[in-house]
């Protein structure tokens, strides 16, 4: 910051780089602020909202802002985040179920057995860049769910039903409505600062490196292959947690869970949120699930209305809702 | 009984010859992907939708003023090809310098759209279409039973592809094609219409799936979602063959039909993922695909 010590009449260049760094500091002071009301808010959610709903939301917009990880900051779309989501989803079913974990332990389960996953798949899918790699995802989830349909543990078409949520450590009983209530928005708060974290570390400026310019990440050094495994090796982990802890509050794990529309929803939701921010997907992920419970019960068929979303936002909205805040307020 | 690695002769070339039908459609619709990627950089996931449309067209045509297969198999893909030559100019044609995703979410978004809605209207059930009069019933082979309409299947399949392979190869039109996908602003600055050369081309991707739907509507039934699950095997198929190159895209098509079909006689269990499975080896061994050039 030169300009601040000279005392002669600072150059045009150095005033712009002041402004849009004072701009940059506006915007994260307003992010706090939004954070903060967000988690006042969270806390009393409960009070006014049916918090089986405000707990479902929470552990969709954890599940987006996990992929945001990926599609937003490491510029890598990947078309089979539900095999992660959905897989933890029957590790912790199976866990709290059959084998009598305790919910906290069940849940950890299904987020280590997403991110082994996810390493396996993301080693196969990063060998291909761009479209390529969308469509690698996408096969490759397609084929966890023929594995899981398959698989005897899932129980195929009818799922794991009335899963117990069971005792915190043995000492909170989870059946409660506040008591289950304040470990998902925990969870969801760890799992949100996590991501948080990542992105603004320097592993998280290099995955951005990576977004902005692959070539120029490999030919400053970086090996982009270890960032792009590990970014969707995290990813995958943390969308993982979201997938366990929607098993321990819905009780019940699906083919729905890992079946390409769900990784189709997180990309709608991490699209209409802002791709990229790190508001947008809980955003979004808010927005698609109240719109589908609205219309559940209506004759309106929600698949299209998904779609018409999807193609409004692709058409007329890319930013998506925080990507056109932060751009009216740069302004 | 002749056995073959334990498994009797007829049961193993029955399920040959299924998937040699299954090869015939992954045929059609990967080359329709590559077709449209190769000139629009966009993945056409409403490619599936695209050839559920040509199955209802065939359907609906039948059920609403009488006209069968043979005209079906005209009409539906050209009804499908203009709607969709509507679609590119209106909406995605607007995506063509952006990132090459968008065009990917939108055909999403279009292909849940057009699968939610005819779900929603016509219900999840499958409809069942009657083939053509003149190919219905059967000849046996000596070996195996070969029901005629899907012997003419694997044929037409095979001259379809034959001659779209031959258009983009061999005539003029073809040669604009390739060139604008080599450089679109220089042949733009020849005086060649290369928004239109875009359209066309999408109209065409999008025919040839509704036409592989007339063809299979006859086989599977006329559902909603018969295209959902078929475009994803589609996808690693156009992975596994690589996108550079059409005849790539047919030979992998028919290679991993059969494939599939082996798998269903010998391990059953995986016929499922055999296709996939084989998706990941190739990405391992050839990241850019067994046809496709490095990129």
């Amino acid at each position: 910051m030169t300009s601040l010590t000279q005392s002669g009449p600072a150059r045009p260049e150095d005033k712009a780089a002041t402004a849009a760094h004072d701009r940059q500091k506006n915007l994260s002071r307003i992010g706090l602020v939004v954070a903060v009301i967000a988690i006042i808010g969270l806390i009393a959610a409960p009070f006014f909202v049916y918090p089986v709903f405000v707990m479902t939301v929470l552990c969709f917009a954890l599940f987006a802002t996990a992929f945001n990880l990926l599609l937003g900051y490491t510029g890598l779309l990947s078309f089979g985040h539900a095999a992660f989501f959905g897989g933890a989803a029957y590790f912790t079913a199976h866990a709290a179920k059959v084998w009598g974990w305790e919910p906290l332990s069940a849940i950890l389960l299904g987020a280590a057995g997403a991110g082994l996953m996810g390493l396996v798949v993301g080693f196969v899918a990063i060998r291909r860049q761009g479209i390529y790699f969308a469509m690698v995802t996408l096969a490759l989830s397609q084929m966890v769910y023929f594995i899981f349909l398959q698989a005897p543990f899932t129980h195929g078409e009818d799922g794991i039903q009335n899963v117990p949520r069971g005792d915190l450590l043995g000492l909170v009983d989870l059946n409660r409505p506040l008591n289950i209530y304040y470990f998902v928005l925990l969870i969801f708060l760890v799992g949100f600062f996590a991501v948080w974290r990542i992105v603004n570390s320097p592993f998280g400026h290099v995955l951005q490196a990576i977004r902005e310019n692959e070539n120029r990440a490999i030919s400053l050094g970086y090996r982009v292959e270890r960032y792009k495994l590990a970014a969707f090796v995290m990813s995958a982990t943390i969308a993982g947690l979201a997938g366990g802890t929607k098993v321990i509050v819905l009780q019940i794990a699906t083919l729905t869970d890992v079946a390409w529309q769900m990784s189709g929803e997180v990309v709608l939701m991490t699209l209409l949120g802002g791709m990229g921010t790190i508001f947008g997907p809980s955003i979004g992920a808010t927005l698609v699930i109240t719109m589908q419970n609205y219309f559940a019960t209506s004759d309106v068929p929600v698949t299209v209305i998904v779609g018409v979303i999807f193609v409004l936002c692709v058409l007329l909205f890319r930013r998506g809702i925080v990507g056109e805040a932060i751009r009216l307020m740069k302004r | 009984m002749t056995m073959i690695f334990g498994v009797p002769l007829p049961a193993l070339l029955g399920q040959l010859f299924l998937g040699i039908i299954n090869g015939s459609f992954y045929a059609i619709l990967s080359l329709g992907l590559a077709v449209i990627f190769g000139l629009l950089r966009v993945i056409n996931f409403a490619h599936g939708a695209q050839y559920m449309l040509g199955a209802f067209a065939a359907y609906l045509l039948l059920a609403y003023t009488g006209i069968g297969f043979w005209p079906a198999l005209v009409i539906a893909p050209l009804v499908v090809a203009a709607v969709s030559a509507v679609i590119e100019r209106t909406m995605l044609s607007r995506l063509y310098d952006l990132d090459h995703l968008y065009g990917l979410l939108f055909t999403f978004g279009l292909a849940l759209i057009i699968e939610g809605s005819f779900r929603w209207y016509f219900g999840a059930a499958g409809q069942p279409y009657s083939g053509p009069q003149i190919l219905s019933g059967g000849t046996n082979l000596g070996f195996m039973f070969l029901p005629n309409y899907r012997g003419f299947v694997v044929v037409a399949s095979i001259v379809i592809c034959l001659a779209v392979w031959l258009l983009i190869e061999k005539t003029r039109l073809g040669a604009y094609l390739r060139a604008a996908t080599e450089n679109p602003q220089l042949v733009q600055a020849f005086g060649v219409n290369v928004p239109l050369l875009l359209t066309l081309t999408y109209a065409l991707g999008a025919g040839l799936a509704a036409l592989a739907g007339v063809l299979a509507a006859p086989i599977y039934q006329v559902s909603p979602l018969m295209g959902s699950n078929l475009i994803i095997i589609v996808f690693a198929v156009v992975v596994i063959g690589g996108m550079g190159s059409i005849g790539g895209a047919i030979v992998t098509g028919y290679m991993l039909g059969i494939l599939e079909g082996l798998t269903k006689v010998f391990y059953p269990e995986a016929s499922n993922i055999v296709v996939f499975v084989i998706m990941a080896i190739v990405l391992m061994l050839r990241p850019a695909g067994l046809f496709g050039k490095e990129v």
